[in-house]
Order: structure tokens, then C-alpha cells, then sequence
């Protein structure tokens, strides 16, 4: 393994997050509050150590192949959500450092899960950054360095094909770092159009900025205690629809700007993405209509948690707790399915159920007539034997994982509810949490959050990378 | 600039890995999707699954704003109909690969017009001719030819006992008369960029810069006595083989041809009438001998399988055949044999490559580099480029002696009024000439950024 150039990749990251600092602390500037300084230190402490280690460590040969790309991607995250969560430490509005590392990685992994009781009594200054993060996690902090750095490696797919979601990476055009590039553009401007979109509903500039990031990520965080719920409809319309446009394929974007419409039309997962939207909306309605009694409301209120849960955002208007169970279950699918691959969003992906559908499908035809010959295509093109092999033990890996984390939580002794709930919603990257009388993350002890903390980067990484670091072997000099 | 390459064989994927480092957008199209899986884990491209001549997969490609198509499938007409249909769609500039010697005749070079390919490429030609330069100049491991003005660089390595050792540079040259210039030096491995003051020992490999015309009389203040080659024995019936007998019987030297092949044996018999087409095991060394490779000037290996040559290279450089040259194309390959101990080894993919990296750099010098055009030397640790000399350059007129040139840097060669001048500290650059510059380790992309 290239340990340098890992190690040096990691450290430009850490730089980058310094930088991005930036944000928070003006806002804490802008508010007069006290955090100014712990923002301030932070970044000084960060930027010069990883400037001053990165002096020591020059790689001397650019190679990289697939298991660098893995580990550098999950050191990364591991270490920025680390740096991240020192401000909320030092600042003492999150004392204890578990606390605030589960805070910070929920925001980077476009989670959501707070341990915070009581918002609206943390400094805007860090839920700000917390926020913020949402938005450098929604795209992916390693695509951004590819984005602004001139090149590290000659071989950046394989950090793209570890931090970008789905089955299989396309790349929009033949370089990395311009496919990373246009990725960030599209991101931003999009980002960009909600949040006038959102002063236009008279939000303040600060509340606009901070669920725009929220939903930009599909992450959640809001900085009311009753998230959505307090804003108009307008402001709640406008963020149900924007949830959903992030839990599409960026890809498609790209394609509609270059004129290549076809593309977006046939897009098989778009079309799934839409009929399970709709069809999840018809049913909750159905459902929940004699809990409110009014049409318009009953169509908002299951419409935005619809589009708040497939997209993995995890914001809410109402307190889904009350809802019958067929609702709640519902909702609960949708949260193992998520969004489309290439997006901001989690879960398992709906491209992955789709090959996993057509792979179902041909079995089955295979067992009606033992000879015939299927090819599984998806979008319009034949896909590989390998990725069809890798789907099933995704799947595998994805459900081995969550009984494990399941169990390993359930030590705390909580109710199952609560604990299914909460493994559940962090590896998915949802963030909210159902059982009675449960708010939040802060019923869990600290060896729970740190395995929670875990689960929400092995469910934002896509498991594997994350599975390699901790395995012996990967970093052992004399196996291969 | 934008190039999409058809065809991800042994020479596209050389294509590739060239035009990569001159940071080109690379669009990659194979029928192959497992081809195309190992370029994307290699090389930052974006890869196409389909048919290269089909219009979906080339749109798919954005052939459309392409700069430059580069057709390299094995088949001469899809390569043909891949450029036709490429140009119609709107690629600039289109490079098709066409190997069959029917269709390198005068007459087809006016149907290429009408079929939209601006240039052909023909590997097996390129490879004897670059075989038969060597021919020509046999103590040297390579000869490269720069312009069209004569001016060479000869790759040499220097042997024991050769009086050159232990001798300065400037010595050297002051000895006699300053109408060469070394201009890259390869020691253990690495590549020096030598300064007057440098001294060679054994075991060096040089590139020696000169006109064409005083070949022979350098080669002489080196202390080696050139012979002509008159004799060739060839392994291995195949184009290449064709193509290198044909100039070499044209240029009455005599041929011999051994394939292991009966059927491949008669083909080439008919084709080449002159030369001797014995049919036999070239790995055979009773065979060899009996063929007479005690006595022939020059042992050619140039079977389809490298490791077959590098074994038939050797066994005939121990019989001290005065030129052996080994045709190999894998890379981990060349490098064995080069430890082996063989100093002459060609390889057709890294010329084609190279070709191409000029035309593209030609191609971009209208738009934004000076370069006019640029070769690899050592297996592309150096690199020649040329340069014009533009109204716009600081230093005109002033001794080079008197210029701060980078030290990674050496100027081999002014080319001016149709003469090549090997320079020394007394001359100067003139509006309007071409400058051969030579560096080691990275491209240079403007004569300012080396001279100041």
C-alpha cells in the first residue's frame, strides 16, 4: 500500500476542512457569540499540524491502486468527523467528546441523528457547521479535493468508486477531476436555487442556509425542536420537492444540461424512484386521512414524510409516533430502499433492488426452463456478470451487518423498538428514531453511540471501505 | 483536447498510456467490456462499451466534439469506416491504423480524402522502418531523425576499452571540431542531461546529436569503425518481416526468412521472390547454424512471441553476430531483457504511440503551445522537442553562453535556413529558427519557461 500518498491525501483533506471552517466561524463572527474562538483554534490547531506532518511525509511514487482508494476514503471520514467534533468539545455546548463525535459524523454522513435534546439552545455558530457538514458529506469530501486540487494520482477512480454511492460509478467525462468538478457545480447551483427559493417564503437567510445544507445532503439536521413543523407550507412544499430532486441521480442532471433528454426519460431507476414515491403517498394518505380529517393537510403531511424518509433526510412536520402502524411500516421500507445511486441520499439504493428484481427474475425463469440464456440489463446496458456477484454479497454484507449492530446495541438494554429503530435509521443515514417517549439519540450510552457512530459511516461508505480498515490484513506489510 | 481511441489492443492501450501524460480528455471505446474495465482501473479515461463504427456509440463517445479519432482495431476497413462515419459526425482530425501493404499504394492515398481519415498509421511499417534505420547505422542501439534536415540523434553504448571513457565533453568535442553534441546520457538506469564538463564511463548509454552527413566521421572520434551490414537473417514471417526485407533487398542486401510456419513459408516465398524463406524452427539452433548465423552481420527475432525472441536474441549474441535485434512489446518483458543483456530491442507499440503523441502535439501547437513537434528518446525519459523561434523570444542574438538555461535542459540542435548547427557557447538564436531542445523528466511547453 502507498502509505504516503494515503496519509498525504488524508492530510490535504484536513487542510480543506480548516478552510471550510471558515463558514461557521463567520456566522459565530456575524452573532456575536463566543464559539468564535473555539471555531478560530480549532482551525489554527488543524491547519498548521496537518501542514507541518505533510512537510514529513512526501509520497514518492503516485501509485494506487483499489485498496488505497478504500483506505484513504475511510481514514478520511473517520479523522474530519474527529476534527469536526472539537469545537462543540472545547466550546462545552457538547461536553462530552463521544457526544459531540457522534453529532459530527451524523453530519457528515448525511445522517441527521442528534444526541441534542434542546436545539434551539446551541450557538448558530455550530449548528451551522453542523449543517454545513451535511453538505460537505452529501457529495463526498474526497471529491471535493479531487475537484479543487491538481492531481494526486493517476489513478483517481478508485477513490471515486469508494465514496460515491451505488453499484457501479459512471463518470460524466473522461477525466476524474472534471467529472468532480461538474458534480460540485451542479450541486451548488441546485443548493443555490433553494435557498432564494426559501428566502422567498420570508425564511431568514440563516434558517434558509442551514436547511438548504440539510437538504442538500438529505442529512436533517434542523435547528428547531419541532424541525419542519414551525415553517409555513410554502417553505415545507419546497423542501419536500427539493429532498426528492437530491435523491436523484446527479447523472441525469448532467445529462438534461447537455441535452441528452432520452437518457433522463428511459432512466429505468428514475421511473421506479417516481412509482415508489407515488405509490407509498397514495397509501400513507389512505391510511392516515382519518387522523387529520383534511384532504390538503393529509396530502402535505404523508407527501413531505414520504419524501423526507426514501431520500434519507429525515426531516419532519408532525409526529410520525402517533401513526398506525401501516404507515410506520411503510415509512420503515422506504428507509432500507433510499434513493438512487449517484445521489445524496442513503439506504440501499433503489438501482441495487432493481438488478436485485431482474437477477430474481431470471432465476426464476432459469427454474421454469432449465436451459435458457438471460442477460440483466440496466439503463440500456448489459451489466457484468461481477456486478451482479457483488450485488448478492452487498446484500449479504448489508444484512449480516445490521443483525450484528443490531445485537451489539441491544446490550444497552433498551427497548426493541428503540434499538431497531436506532441501527436502522444510522445505517441508513435517516436519523430519526421511533418508540415511546424516545426524542433522541441521548438514551444510549457511549459504547452505543460509538458503534451507532460507525454504523452511520459503514452505511454512508457503503460498507466496504470501512470493513477493510478494520481488518487486520489490509494494513500487514507481509500479506498481499 | 478531447481524443477518443477505438480499439483497446496492445497499441491503443500504449496509445492511451502516452496521450495520458499530455493530459488529454480520453474517451476509450472497446467491444469488450472487460478490456475496457482494466483501462478504467489503469488510466483516468472514460471507457464506451460498443461498436466503434456505429454512430450511437460514437455520439455516446462525443465524437461530435472530438479533436482527434484514433481507430487502432485489428481490421483495416472497420478502422476505415469507424474514421468515415467518426468525420461525418464531426471529428476534427481522424487516425485510422492499416496494416495491409495493398492498401499503402499511391492510389489509395486519394481515396483516404474521400473517406474522411487525415492520416494512416501502419505499424508493422513504422517498426521496419525504424529496424532498418538501425540497419544502417549498426554500433548504434537507436537512431532517431529529427525534421526533415538530417539532423540524428545516434544512441550509443559505450564499451570497454573505448577511448572515449574518462574524457570531459568539452574535450572531446574541442578535439573534434564541435560537430556533435551529447545530449543524453542513461547510467544505472537513470537519465543525465551531461554538461561539458561530464566524463563517461563504461556501460553508459548516450544519444549523440549530428547531421546525417557527419555520421560517419563522429562515429570515428568514438572510436568505432562502421561496417555495412550485408547479410540479415530474419525469425519469424510476418509483415513487419515483409516490409524491413523489402527495403532491405531493395538496398541490396541479402535476406533470410525462417518460419516455423509451412504455409506462412510459401506465402512469403511468392511475395518476395529475392530472399531466402527457410522453413524451420527458429529456436532451433542446430536449425540456426546450419542457416548460417555464425556468418550473417545481422540476427533479427521478430516471432509474435517476445519471449521467443528474447531467447533466439541471446543465443545469437553469444555466437557474436555482429547486430542483434529483438522485437518485444511487453512491457515487463523489455525490462528482463534489457538485464539479460540485449541493447537492441524494438518495440512497434511504443513507436505508433509516439507518432501519435506528435501528430496530437502538432494538432494543439496551432492552439496554444509553441512546440512544434516532440520525440520520446529512452523510452521516454527524455524528451527532443523543436521550437520556432518567434519575434516575441527575449533572447535573440545573445551567445547561448551567456544564457541561463535550466539545468534539466540542453539545446541540441539550430536549425536554420535548412542547415542543422550542433551548437556551442559562441552562437546565438535568430528569428525564425528551429530549436532542438532536449529535457529529462518533464515536458516543455515554451522556450521562455527553460531560458531566462
Amino acid at each position: 500500500m502507498n502509505y504516503k500518498l494515503v496519509f498525504s491525501t488524508v492530510l490535504k483533506v484536513v487542510k480543506l476542512e480548516s478552510a471550510l471552517m471558515l463558514l461557521p466561524l463567520l456566522t459565530s463572527l456575524i452573532f456575536k457569540e463566543s464559539c468564535f474562538y473555539d471555531f478560530l483554534i480549532t482551525m489554527a490547531v488543524s491547519f498548521t499540524l496537518a501542514h507541518v506532518i505533510e512537510k514529513f511525509i512526501k509520497p514518492t511514487s503516485k501509485y494506487f491502486y483499489s485498496k488505497d482508494g478504500f483506505i484513504t476514503v475511510a481514514l478520511t471520514w473517520i479523522i474530519v468527523s474527529l476534527i469536526g467534533a472539537v469545537p462543540f468539545v472545547i466550546s462545552g455546548e457538547i461536553p462530552s467528546f463521544i457526544d459531540a463525535f457522534f453529532e459530527m459524523v451524523s453530519g457528515f454522513t448525511t445522517t441527521g441523528a442528534t444526541i441534542l435534546s434542546d436545539v434551539e439552545n446551541i450557538s448558530k455558530g455550530l449548528l451551522m457547521w453542523r449543517s454545513f457538514s451535511h453538505f460537505i458529506g452529501g457529495m463526498g469530501v474526497l471529491v471535493f479535493i479531487m475537484a479543487i486540487t491538481s492531481k494526486t494520482t493517476d489513478r483517481p477512480i478508485h477513490i471515486l468508486r469508494a465514496e460515491m454511492p451505488g453499484p457501479m460509478v459512471s463518470k460524466l467525462v473522461p477525466k476524474s477531476k472534471d467529472t468532480a468538478k461538474i458534480l460540485y457545480l451542479m450541486y451548488i447551483v441546485l443548493t443555490a436555487v433553494l435557498v432564494v427559493m426559501l428566502l422567498f417564503g420570508k425564511m431568514p437567510l440563516y434558517d434558509s442556509l442551514v436547511h438548504a445544507f440539510g437538504t442538500a445532503g438529505t442529512g436533517g439536521f434542523g435547528i428547531k425542536n419541532s424541525s419542519i413543523g414551525g415553517y409555513n407550507d410554502y417553505i415545507q412544499w419546497v423542501i419536500a420537492i427539493f429532498m426528492l430532486l437530491y435523491g436523484v441521480n446527479f447523472n441525469l442532471y448532467y445529462f438534461l444540461i447537455i441535452k441528452r433528454t432520452f437518457s433522463v426519460l428511459k432512466s429505468s431507476e428514475l421511473r421506479t424512484y417516481i412509482i415508489i414515491i407515488a405509490t407509498a403517498v397514495i397509501a400513507i394518505f389512505i391510511n392516515i386521512y382519518p387522523l387529520y380529517q383534511n384532504v390538503y393537510e393529509t396530502i402535505k403531511i404523508s407527501f413531505f414524510q414520504v419524501s423526507s424518509i426514501i431520500t434519507t433526510t429525515g426531516y419532519g412536520t408532525v409526529d410520525i409516533n402517533s401513526w398506525p402502524a401501516l404507515s410506520k411500516t411503510i415509512l420503515l421500507s422506504l428507509m432500507f430502499i433510499g434513493g438512487c445511486s449517484g445521489s445524496t441520499a442513503g439506504g440501499i439504493k433503489i438501482s441495487r433492488f432493481l438488478l436485485a428484481f431482474k437477477k430474481i427474475k431470471a432465476e426464476l425463469k432459469k427454474l421454469l426452463h432449465p436451459n435458457t440464456v438471460s442477460v440483466i440489463k440496466l439503463e440500456g446496458e448489459k451489466v457484468d456478470d461481477d456486478v451482479i456477484s457483488g450485488l448478492s454479497a452487498y446484500f449479504t454484507l448489508y444484512f449480516i451487518s445490521f443483525i450484528a449492530l443490531t445485537l451489539i446495541v441491544a446490550t444497552n438494554g433498551l427497548p426493541f423498538e428503540t434499538t431497531f429503530s436506532a441501527v436502522c435509521s444510522c445505517f441508513n443515514n435517516i436519523g430519526p428514531i421511533f418508540g415511546e417517549g424516545v426524542q433522541n439519540f441521548s438514551c444510549f450510552n457511549g459504547f452505543s453511540k460509538i458503534i451507532l457512530s460507525i454504523t452511520m459511516l459503514l452505511g454512508r461508505l457503503e460498507i466496504y471501505p470501512l470493513l477493510l480498515a478494520f481488518i487486520p490484513s489490509t494494513w500487514a506489510k507481509s500479506k498481499i | 483536447m478531447k481524443v477518443i481511441i477505438s480499439g483497446c489492443g496492445k497499441i491503443g492501450t500504449a496509445i492511451i498510456e502516452s496521450l495520458q501524460k499530455e493530459n488529454h480528455q480520453i474517451v476509450a471505446i472497446d467491444t469488450n467490456p472487460e478490456v475496457l474495465e482494466s483501462i478504467s482501473n489503469r488510466f483516468d479515461v472514460l471507457e464506451v462499451c460498443g461498436n466503434g463504427a456505429c454512430y450511437d456509440v460514437l455520439m455516446e463517445a462525443g465524437a461530435d466534439t472530438a479533436d482527434l479519432f484514433i481507430s487502432v482495431t485489428s481490421s483495416d476497413e472497420f478502422n476505415m469506416l469507424s474514421c468515415f462515419v467518426a468525420k461525418k459526425i464531426g471529428v476534427k482530425n481522424t487516425v485510422a491504423r492499416i496494416r495491409n501493404s495493398e492498401y499503402n499504394t499511391k492510389s489509395f492515398n486519394e481515396v483516404k480524402q474521400d473517406l474522411g481519415i487525415n492520416v494512416t498509421i501502419n505499424p508493422e511499417l513504422l517498426t521496419a522502418k525504424s529496424l532498418f534505420n538501425i540497419l544502417s547505422l549498426p554500433s548504434a542501439t537507436n537512431v532517431e531523425t529529427f525534421s526533415s534536415n538530417g539532423t540524428e540523434m545516434i544512441e550509443l553504448t559505450i564499451e570497454e576499452n573505448s577511448k572515449v571513457v574518462g574524457v570531459p565533453l568539452f574535450e572531446l568535442r574541442k578535439k573534434h571540431g564541435f560537430n556533435f553534441l551529447v545530449g543524453v546520457v542513461e547510467r544505472e538506469g537513470a537519465v543525465y542531461i551531461p554538461k561539458g564538463s561530464f566524463t563517461l564511463s563504461v556501460g553508459d548509454k548516450i544519444g549523440i546529436f549530428v547531421q546525417k552527413t557527419d555520421e560517419q566521421s563522429v562515429l570515428k572520434s568514438f572510436g568505432i569503425e562502421e561496417k555495412r551490414i550485408k547479410s540479415v537473417m530474419i525469425i519469424g514471417a510476418s509483415r513487419i518481416s515483409y516490409y524491413l526485407s523489402k527495403l532491405l533487398l531493395d538496398s541490396k542486401r541479402s535476406v533470410k526468412i525462417i518460419d516455423i510456419n509451412e504455409e506462412k513459408c510459401l506465402e512469403y516465398a511468392d511475395k518476395l521472390p529475392n530472399a531466402t524463406v527457410v522453413n524451420g524452427d527458429g529456436m532451433a539452433q542446430e536449425l540456426l547454424i546450419e542457416e548460417g548465423v555464425l556468418d550473417t552481420d545481422a540476427f533479427i527475432a521478430l516471432t509474435g512471441k517476445d519471449e521467443q525472441n528474447v531467447l533466439s536474441s541471446i543465443y545469437s549474441q553469444s555466437k557474436d553476430v555482429k547486430k542483434t535485434i529483438a522485437v518485444i512489446d511487453r512491457d515487463e518483458i523489455i525490462g528482463v531483457s534489457k538485464s539479460l543483456g540485449l541493447d537492441t530491442i524494438i518495440s512497434p507499440k511504443f513507436l505508433v504511440a509516439d507518432v501519435l503523441v506528435r501528430y496530437a502535439r502538432a494538432l494543439e501547437s496551432s492552439k496554444e503551445s509553441k512546440i512544434e513537434t516532440l520525440y520520446s528518446l529512452f523510452e521516454g525519459k527524455a524528451e527532443a522537442s523543436e521550437f520556432k523561434i518567434l519575434s516575441d523570444f527575449k533572447h535573440v542574438d545573445v551567445p547561448l553562453k551567456n544564457l541561463k538555461i535550466n539545468d534539466q535542459t540542453l539545446i541540441a540542435g539550430i536549425i536554420r535556413d535548412r542547415e542543422t548547427i550542433i551548437p556551442y557557447g559562441d552562437d546565438v538564436f535568430k528569428v525564425g529558427d528551429k530549436v532542438i531542445l532536449i529535457t529529462a523528466g518533464s515536458t516543455v511547453y515554451d522556450l521562455s519557461d527553460v531560458i531566462g
